[in-house]
């Protein structure tokens, strides 16, 4: 089914992310079920195979995301989900399609944890997961999202931002707004920005997977189309053959991040709000966020001088954005459902120019509007 | 936030509270042009399992998703009704069914009414949950009868039409005989 106009719908999280991903081009999903993030997984093994596509139940969650790749590295628009446990197992594969620069998105729904933790139980604690579970120095970029408009908005970024700049996506959720539902606008296609795969404008005998490109992102080609490469999670040269010189290694591993903090102001996204004359801020993200705005609006019925600052990307870190707000800002408050990992960032960028509190659950249960309140008042 | 309305259906599994919450969500978002507000509560899905079945409804932005003090709480079961009373705002609504649930004690306003029964005599089957969605609709005036007959059209399986819509309007019936003796007192 193709929805032509801007359609409202009562739709769940989830929902919006299968739609997103559609909207998106997504022609490749392989996962393995798992609570939170299965009705992703549901919907789009009904969905995909009407337009062509293909859905694959895998084994489990490392080979769910290898085959998401070899996907990628064919052509498709490749993307997974999974949760907790699940995350774990695909960090190896992670930092493959980092390192071999292969874009495809993996939408993680958190849900509390370590280990199997407590499975319909909401959580925040992989932010950290995200940036660092793969081993070795690398660039990533987070997603993540608040409302189901935004999982749609988010999914279709992430796709975008992945083929843009050749690096596996994270689409951070939580188990709250990936069950929610609420009432969505859904826009129509032609209002949906879709980037398209950049191809190499040079023949098969002269093209290099790794070259030094302007944009600093050399165009992928598709296997099968002629191309002929080498793919390697080992240190690789221009052709992608594996090489031990410092001379080859350095300049990729530069252009590895310089693709991504060149680009920041086009990746890092935040909202914020009576942000102003703020004299403390509230720096939340995904379901949390939700809490804030509601404690923000309250306390500013009460004369309280509260701004928000909605984080929607959460790596890279909006550096910038805590920056700006630290001109009025004489204290942040950090909610968030772990013991405090954003909390740490904001402290690394505020250099103790302002107080930074945080409130923390991590027992997979929500933060209220209430507790904010409460810290509001507290400190 | 004042305009901010919380919805608690609570009773046990196989009642058809989850799909209640449901119609009544999209009977505002989609057919009256509100906002609506569900989320997941997770429990025994099986029946005879305990269910709860949570709402928002308001005019603007709904932040906070989840449920904190309800403004109506419809219990149709004991159990639901022992769990679930104490956490009622102190100017909310309480309705019970009269067959499920026997005792009740509360400061806030109750209504005991007949709905399982009511949805026996009206359908021979005992959809509960559409009867009271109709005695919500009346006694609450949350949301406009006509968005939720249109919500309980678009989601009542096929076949089912005639007996959801009966449901609904036996509801709405019982509703407003509950005002009517209300008034009276």
């Amino acid at each position: 089914m193709v929805v032509e106009a801007a359609t409202v719908r009562f739709m769940q999280g989830s929902e919006a992310v299968a739609e997103g991903a559609m909207a998106a081009g997504l022609r490749f999903y392989a996962g393995y079920p798992i609570t939170p993030s299965t009705e992703i997984a549901e919907i789009l093994s009904r969905r995909l195979p009407r337009v062509g596509g293909v859905f694959i139940q895998m084994e489990d969650e490392i080979g769910s995301l290898a085959a998401v790749i070899g996907a990628s590295i064919a052509g498709l628009k490749a993307a997974t989900a999974t949760s907790g446990p699940g995350f774990s197992l695909m960090q190896e594969n992670l930092g493959f399609a980092v390192a071999a620069e292969i874009p495809c998105v993996l939408v993680n729904v958190q849900r509390a944890g370590p280990s199997t933790g407590q499975p319909t139980a909401p959580a925040q604690g992989d932010v950290m997961q995200a940036r660092w579970g793969t081993h070795g120095d690398h660039p990533i970029v987070v997603l993540t999202a608040s409302t189901v408009r935004e999982c749609f908005d988010q999914t279709v970024r992430s796709f975008n931002l992945s083929e843009r700049y050749r690096t596996p996506v994270i689409l951070l959720l939580d188990e709250v707004v990936a069950h929610m539902r609420e009432r969505t606008v859904i826009p129509a296609p032609e209002d949906i920005y879709v980037l398209e795969r950049p191809q190499p404008a040079v023949p098969p005998e002269w093209y290099f997977p790794y070259e030094e490109t302007d944009a600093d992102v050399p165009p992928l080609a598709s296997f099968g189309e002629g191309y002929r490469y080498h793919v390697t999670g080992l240190f690789h040269d221009r052709a992608g053959y594996p090489t031990l010189r410092q001379d080859e290694i350095n300049p990729w591993f530069e252009r590895l991040f310089r693709k991504i903090e060149l680009n920041v102001d086009e990746i890092v996204q935040t909202q914020g709000e009576m942000l102003e004359d703020a004299r403390t801020v509230i720096v939340a993200y995904g379901s949390t966020a939700r809490a804030a705005r509601q404690a923000m609006k309250e306390a500013r019925a009460k004369g309280r001088r509260v701004g928000l600052l909605k984080l929607l990307t959460l790596w890279p870190f909006p550096e910038e954005q805590i920056e700006r707000a630290t001109r009025t800002a004489r204290r942040f408050l950090v909610p968030e459902m772990n013991r405090g990992q954003v909390r740490l960032e904001v402290e690394r960028v505020v250099k103790g120019r302002a107080d930074v509190v945080g409130v923390h659950r991590y027992d997979g249960t929500v933060i209220t509007p209430t507790q904010i309140l409460q810290a509001l008042e507290a400190h | 936030m004042n305009d901010r309305y919380e919805v608690r259906l609570a009773g046990v599994g196989g009642q058809g509270l989850q799909l209640a919450g449901l119609i009544l969500a999209e009977a505002a978002a989609i057919f009256a042009n509100k906002n609506a507000v569900q989320s997941q509560s997770y429990g025994a899905e099986a029946r005879g399992g305990p269910s709860v079945s949570e709402v928002i409804l308001g005019e603007g932005d709904i932040d906070y998703p989840k449920v904190s003090e309800p403004d109506l709480l419809l219990v149709l079961s004991q159990d639901a009704a022992d769990r679930y009373v104490p956490g009622v705002r102190k100017d909310g609504l309480i309705i019970a069914d009269a067959q499920h649930v026997e005792r009740l004690h509360s400061e806030r306003r109750v209504l005991r009414l007949p709905i399982t029964e009511t949805a026996k005599e009206a359908t021979g089957r005992p959809v509960a949950s559409i009867v009271a969605l109709g005695v919500i609709a009346v006694v609450t005036g949350i949301i406009p009868r006509d968005a939720i007959r249109q919500a309980v059209l678009s989601r009542a399986p096929k076949g089912t039409e005639e007996m959801n819509t009966k449901a609904l309007e036996a509801g709405f019936a019982l509703g407003e005989s509950a005002l009517a003796s209300a008034g009276k007192k």
